[in-house]
């Protein structure tokens, strides 16, 4: 095929006032407002947004998953951090 | 980099499958893994589709402006779906227009069913309540499929797909509430779609190539036997309900298993209409080929004001 393909752009949605976006998915697209308006017809017939972002996906960085244990070990090791590490004599309802 | 032996991610692999953990894009997974899903979502994206072809021949016919309105959101749904499995499908690597290169030039295959013709406005009928139906059974299982676009995808088509199947069967309701020919036309479609929409749960359990690995993998939940029984299960008291009768001399309910017995399906006209040989296979595939082909200088046209705007506020 010839022509060049259109960008892939990866699409996010706030569904309502108060929630952050989403990612629902992703679509082709020549530039990005043409993205939002095909993410208007693709992921939201059915009133399922009030907001869209889309990101053009070869801008996307990522973590490695098959380094991810090593790279999410910090937090694995400090059960501190969790309220649940804590002791609370008895008799105290709420802390 | 480590060397990681091929066994040991192969184990890693099928216990996370075993413990119901998804698998997300860039996860290790064996390639045949990965060669399996492009296969079945892209076909599962063609149907899509192509599935839009018989549908949209009855568009301008509909009887009126309410049938009207619900085939055109019906039509546009099916074309989401498409767009939602492949958008799946593109996070393999596998890229949308080598996708479509393939169904136009008849590598990939799309469901059988929709070689079929649409004759008669009760066929639009046959389609959402029959097709709809057989496909939502087989999409509700595949919500849980092992691969989380996949999943994710399965999820937002089977919320939109009951309307699709109501629809269908609201029309059929309506038919044989109708006059006798109504009522003639809506069994005439039931017997044209009944053995086709059957055969789309795909070959008997016995002879089915890619089930045992599907299932060990968790890309199928339910064997293509199994999702065909409860299809027959759910369908034949609607049928009954509204006066239709299943095109089937041999079916009927067997107490003892619980569930219809039902007759031989004709797995020859399904490798016909599969290898090419159905009533609408030439039509449909040239469709999809001059949509391509006629949509080809939209695309160019966009995609060169997108870079002249985007050179004109670098400048």
């Amino acid at each position: 095929m010839s022509t060049k393909d259109w960008p892939l752009w990866e699409v996010f949605i706030r569904s309502k006032q108060g929630l952050a976006h989403k990612h629902v998915g992703s679509l082709h697209a020549p530039d990005a407002e043409m993205a939002v308006e095909n993410a208007r017809d693709v992921y939201t017939r059915r009133n399922e947004g009030i907001s869209i972002w889309v990101v053009e996906s070869s801008q996307v960085f990522a973590s490695d998953p098959s380094d991810s244990d090593a790279f999410f070990e910090p937090a694995q090791s400090k059960v501190y951090r969790h309220p649940t590490f804590y002791e609370v004599p008895e008799g105290i309802a709420h802390m | 980099m480590k060397e990681v032996n091929l066994t040991e991610l192969e184990a890693a692999f099928q216990a996370k499958i075993d413990s119901e953990v998804r698998i997300e894009p860039k996860d290790w997974m064996p390639e045949r893994y990965r060669k399996t899903l492009i296969r079945q979502i892209s076909q599962h994206a063609h149907s899509e589709i192509v599935g839009m072809l018989p549908e949209g021949n009855w568009i301008t016919r509909a009887p009126n402006l309410r049938r009207k309105q619900v085939l055109l959101a019906k039509v546009q749904d099916e074309g989401g779906h498409g767009q939602y499995l492949y958008s799946a499908m593109e996070t393999l690597g596998h890229s949308r227009q080598q996708s479509m290169d393939d169904l136009i030039s008849g590598k990939a295959k799309y469901s059988s069913i929709f070689n079929y013709p649409t004759l008669t406005w009760a066929d639009i009928g046959a389609v959402g309540w029959l097709v709809d139906g057989a496909a939502i059974m087989n999409q509700v299982a595949l919500c849980r499929t092992s691969y989380g676009p996949y999943a994710r995808a399965m999820v937002r088509i089977c919320k939109e797909e009951s309307f699709h199947q109501r629809q269908g069967f609201e029309i059929m309701c309506v038919l044989m509430k109708g006059s006798e020919e109504q009522r003639a036309m809506a069994q005439d479609a039931m017997n044209r779609f009944w053995w086709p929409a059957l055969m789309m749960f795909g070959p008997s359990d016995a002879d089915s190539t890619n089930s045992e690995e599907s299932l060990k993998w968790r890309i199928k939940r339910h064997t293509n036997d199994e999702l065909r029984q409860s299809f027959i299960d759910a369908t034949v008291p609607q049928a009954e309900l509204i006066g239709l009768t299943i095109p089937d001399k041999d079916l009927k309910w067997n107490e003892a298993r619980g569930h219809y017995d039902y007759g031989q399906i004709d797995w020859n006209e399904f490798k016909q209409v599969v290898s090419g040989h159905g009533p609408c296979n030439t039509e449909r595939i040239a469709a999809r080929k001059k949509a391509e082909e006629d949509g080809k200088w939209v695309r160019e046209a966009a995609m060169a004001y997108a870079e002249k705007k985007k050179a004109r506020k670098a400048s």
